[in-house]
Formats: structure tokens, sequence, C-alpha cells
């Protein structure tokens, strides 16, 4: 309903916002802690004439959501760090097939079985080189549910728009969490519907003939065109090439459609950045944290500030070059070993000057550790 | 129609070695298709990798080349999304039963309306004669050079005892009985497993000591016989072929579209 205020968990903000984007079909495999996102959407899409698969794992759950995606739906699976490794073939096949789709990963710790129901945000290198082979990912991820809402709907948009599959990288403290929700009017936040084909029946379908935009009209698998849909390099009718030029200008296509709309995919949020010394860059839920500390030390004078990334990958590395380079030191707050501390330094003009606040001991980073790194790094002492 | 009506021609000659088993499934399923008359806009066929999977390009339908043993997988999505289509999912013997087992058996479970083609040479053709699980122990094959102590599948028995709701098994040597039985399987309301024995004279031919195509094709007369036939009371290894299974049970997709009338009742 929309404009409705809910009290809601993050899994909740996220099956929220992918019934507004319009989710139609959704399979998964149940996993702590993502199980929530099957749970409600077992009940929620029969209600709409969606479809609902528990499979038989995650790598049969990543396929059945391809399959369906083919025939025009928009679809969505969601686990965490274990199945999302065993999805990562699945993965592999939606960015060669250009199919559009969805993966949720609320992260817990890792590697292997690791902290089932400990927050951790490990799996951002995961989301970016998971997969075998040269490629582009989208993976976006949030702090509050009202932008958990917000970014699943931008996540099925950028997924339609680019024909890609896009990773939601939340993490357990976010899914768990609970806080209010509005739920947007209908129309409220525009929605982007498939690109479909203009060509008529009989007349011969190039279902991978870019336009000069260099997005793919596509027709719906099971409709008037039959065409071959193939995970090894394809030429334009979806057919196995080994041509060099075919090959040469595929993964070019791959990597482009996505590194050259960095700009329309990045988003973000920035607090107190304009005069600040000292810049943390975070995201997700060490980005509450974060936001937490900056605000209490404003509120004593320190000239702090937070720049929250709400696009992970492609990384915006114009707009974190752009915003840090006031700023004295940089602090990357995040839980995991220094993820995204590699790419902020490739993107800043003054990489000594980055520093990580971490924590990966299971327990969500407080405002408190990061005051501490904070004085170590001045000089100060904790 | 004409069969031809039913291939991509233009991406002839096909990869499939001289002697290979898998063409004449190919021109079963064609004579299936035009004995049930179904049109092309209505099939969709999903394969996974190997040789045999190959069979989806050759093929003028919706067909969907997916990854190594996922076939099924993939179905499901297409299917349980548009259950008016029909599905067609060819396999390997590796490719179904080995990396996509545990996708084989739950497809069986479910009883979603398709028909799985294991097309079964025993060997993995394509990366050039490694083992698979169907090669049975005491064959020979590149990765068992001193001899296979892996025993075999047996895919009727499986894939009964995991719920399909149709059960062959054929051969690439009877060409007649082939359409018929891919026939029913394709009208059978359900998950219907097809079995079909195919040569593979380049590697487990020539590992094991079968002789020329020729040869193997006729020991697939010579060691096959119809379900419950004299012939197998008196000679226990001969391999039964014809239908094992056929039962009624609720359709996947059907069973679906109850709960949906029933979560809207409830609205």
């Amino acid at each position: 309903m929309g404009g409705e205020l809910r009290f809601v968990q993050g899994n909740e903000a996220c099956v929220e916002g992918a019934m507004y984007a319009g989710l139609d079909f959704f399979a998964g495999y149940p996993i702590t802690p993502s199980t929530e996102i099957a749970e409600l959407l077992a009940s929620r899409l029969p209600l709409k004439g969606g479809k609902f698969l528990q499979m038989e794992d995650e790598i049969a759950s990543i396929c059945a959501i391809i399959g369906a995606s083919l025939t025009g739906n928009k679809v969505m699976t969601a686990t965490s760090g274990p199945g999302f490794s065993l999805m990562q073939e699945g993965l592999g096949y939606a960015i060669m097939a250009e199919i559009p789709c969805v993966i949720v990963d609320v992260q817990r710790g890792g590697p292997s079985t690791g902290l089932p129901t400990k927050v951790s945000q490990g799996d951002v290198n995961q989301a970016r080189w998971g997969v075998h082979g040269d490629h582009a990912i989208v993976a976006l991820t949030a702090s509050n549910h009202q932008d958990v809402f917000s970014i699943t709907v931008d996540a099925f948009n950028f997924s339609e728009t680019y024909r890609t599959p896009v990773i939601l990288l939340f993490d357990e403290v976010i899914g768990h969490m609970r806080e209010r929700l509005k739920i947007p009017e209908p129309g409220e936040i525009p929605l982007v519907e498939r690109l479909k084909t203009s060509v008529k029946e009989g007349v011969d379908y190039h279902p991978y003939l870019q336009r000069e935009d260099g997005r793919l009209p596509m027709s719906d698998f099971g409709g008037v065109h039959r065409y071959n849909v193939t995970g090894l390099f394809h030429d334009m009718w979806g057919f196995p090439s080994e041509k060099p030029s075919v090959v040469h200008e595929l993964m070019r296509h791959l990597v482009d459609k996505i590194d050259h709309h960095v700009d329309k995919m990045a988003r973000y949020r920035e607090y107190f950045i304009e005069d600040a010394e000292m810049l943390l860059i975070s995201y997700g839920s060490s980005a509450r944290s974060a936001l937490h500390m900056v605000t209490d030390r404003r509120q004593h004078g320190e000239r702090v500030g937070l720049l929250e990334l709400q696009t992970l990958w492609p990384f915006p590395a114009a707009v974190v070059r752009e915003k840090t380079r006031n700023a004295r030191y940089v602090v990357v707050v995040e839980m995991n070993m220094g993820q995204m501390l590699q790419p902020v330094k490739a993107a800043v003009e003054k990489p000594e000057r980055v520093f990580l606040a971490n924590r990966v001991d299971g327990v969500l980073i407080t405002p408190a550790d990061i005051l501490n790194i904070l004085r170590l790094i001045q000089g100060k002492g904790v | 129609m004409p069969a031809r009506d039913y291939i991509r021609e233009r991406f002839f000659p096909h990869m499939w070695c001289p002697g290979c088993g898998h063409g004449i499934v190919l021109n079963g399923l064609v004579h299936a298709i035009e004995n049930i008359g179904l049109k092309k806009n209505d099939i969709v066929m999903v394969s996974g990798i190997g040789c045999s999977s190959r069979i989806a390009g050759y093929m003028d339908f919706h067909t969907l080349h997916t990854i190594h043993g996922r076939a099924l997988a993939f179905a499901i999505g297409v299917k349980m999304s548009r259950p008016d289509l029909t599905l067609l999912v060819p396999m390997g013997d590796g490719d179904a039963l080995s990396i996509g087992g545990n996708h084989f058996i739950h497809a069986c479970r479910r009883n979603i309306d398709m028909t799985a083609i294991v097309m079964n040479n025993r060997v993995y053709g394509m990366t050039g004669g490694q083992y698979s699980p169907l090669s049975g122990h005491g064959t020979m094959a590149t990765t068992a050079p001193y001899t296979n102590i892996d025993q075999a599948f047996d895919i009727v028995s499986m894939a009964t005892a995991a719920g399909a709701t149709f059960v062959a098994r054929a051969t690439a040597y009877h060409v007649q009985q082939l359409p018929n039985i891919l026939e029913e399987a394709i009208r059978h309301k359900g998950f219907s497993v097809v079995e079909v024995m195919t040569p593979c004279p380049t590697y487990f031919g020539r590992k094991n000591k079968e002789g020329s195509a020729v040869n193997m094709m006729d020991n697939l007369k010579t060691r096959t016989t119809p379900i419950g036939s004299k012939a197998k009371q008196e000679n226990p290894s001969l391999i039964e072929r014809g239908v094992f299974v056929k039962k009624e049970l609720p359709e996947y997709c059907a069973e679906y579209q109850r709960i949906v009338e029933q979560a809207m009742k409830g609205k």
C-alpha cells in the first residue's frame, strides 16, 4: 500500500522494494541471514499471480530465475555468502547472456560457513570478482530501510536498463534490524520496464544486435521469435562463435555498457563533507556508526564528514576523488580486512592519507571504535 | 512438415563425429514432434554442456544452451513462468547425472511437466574420453588408464526411485521405437525421463575395444531386449528397453496454480 508507514526488518524492506519494482518470480534456498526474504515472498508473490520456488540449492535458484527472466519476468533470488559462492557460475552466465536479474546477498561472516548469524561486509570483492573471466558488475547497498527500499528499486531499474545482473549487498545488521519504512506511493519512484524489440513476427530478429546506444531490445523467450541463448561467446544471432572480432567486440560491449555509465549508477549520500578535514567513507551498517560518530563530533566542533557509498560497483572513483579533495585524512570504515580501502586508495590524490577503520569479529563496528582509530591517526592516542 | 524445417540448416554441418548416435536422437525428436503436431514456437529446448547439448543449437525452437549440469534448473524457471510451452531437455550422461545429479533427482521429485532426454554414451566425449558415472566398473577411459573402479548408475532405477512419472529407455539402434517413446514421453503430463543409449565410437568405443561404429550399433541390438522378454529371463545381463513407468501424479505448475488461486481467494 502506497504511503503506508511500517516497522520492518531490512529484509522486509527489500521485499517491499522488489514488489514495488514489479517482481514476478523468485527462486531461492534457505540461508541465514537472508531467509526472511524467501519466507515473505512465498506468501506475497502468489497474491499477485507471481511465482515462488524453493529450489534444491543456490545454483538451481539462480538458474531458475535466469530462465524465468528470459520469458519476460522481473526476477530475484536472495542468499548469503556461502550461497553467493555457489551462484557465481549462474551469475557469470547472466552476465554473458545479458539477462536481467537481481541477486541479494545479505552478508555474514566468512569464509566458509563462518559466522552464520553475525554481521560482516566480507563479500565486497566476491561481488566484484567472484565470477571467473573479465567482466563488469553492478553491486549496490544501503544503510537504512528507506534506502534499502529505494536501492532495491534501483537494482531492478539498472538490471532492466543495462540487461545485466545486479547484486544487492546488504549485511546481517541491515537485514535483521527493525526500523521505520514509509512505502512510497505508486509512481513516486519511476520504474524501468524491459526494452522490447519492435521486430515483427516472421522478420529475422537478432537478439544480440545492439542499438546505437548499446542497449539490446529483447524478445520474450517462448514468444514470436525463436533464437538461441548461450554462455559461450556468441554472434548477433546468439550462436557460439570463436571469431576473434566477435569475441573482442562482445567482451568490450559487456564491460563498456557498465563502465560507461558509472556516473548514472553512482548512488551515495554525503554528510558534512564541505569543510571536513577528516573524511570517513563507509557503506551499509558500518555507515550508521560512522554517521553517528560524525554527528556527535560535529557538536564538539570537529571537522569530520562522511561519504556513504550506495553504489560499490562499478566503483564511483570520480565521486570519491572529488569528495576527498579537501580532506586531510580519509578513513574507510568497513567490516572486512579493507576490501573498499583499495579502490578508495586508487581513486584519491594522496593514497598515503587513506586509513582503515575496521572490525572483523562479527560485531557491528561502534562509533567509539571509529573515534579511537581517528585519534590514533591524529596522533592523539586513545 | 519435412524434417529439415525443424532444424537450423545454416548451422550445419554439425560437430558430432562420424558414427555418433546423437544425430539419431535429433532425428527421433523431429519425428516425435511432427507426429504430435507441435508448433516450433511452442517448444523450448534447454540443454547443458557437452556433445549432446549442442543439439539445442541445431534445432529451430526457442533454444537455451546453459551451463554444465544445470539445464533442468533453467528449464524449471522457463516452465514455471510459461506452463503453456513444451519443454525438452536433452542432456548427456555426465551432464545429467554427475554434475547435474542433484537437479535431476529433484526435477523427478517435483513432477514438473517436461521431457528429460539423457543421451547416454557412457563417456565425457567433449573433453576427450574421461569416464562418466555411466561408464561402469571395468571399463577403460583416459582417466581410468588401468581400469574404472566406479560402479555405474542405472538411470531408469534412479529416475523411478526419485519419482519421475514417466521413465523409459531406448537406443539409437532402434530407430522405429525411439520416436514412439519420445512421443509418449512428450505427451505425458509430468516429468518424463528417456534414457537413449547412444554409441561414442571415437572415445568409449576406441578405449573399450568395441570395434567400429557399426559394431557398436550392433551391440545396442544384441545387448538389449524389450521389457519382460523371454530373452531377458534366459540372459539377465541383457538391458531392457521400453516404457518402465507411466503414472499420474499432480503436476507441479498445475499445483502452483492452485496455490495462486488459494492465495487470491483469501485476499
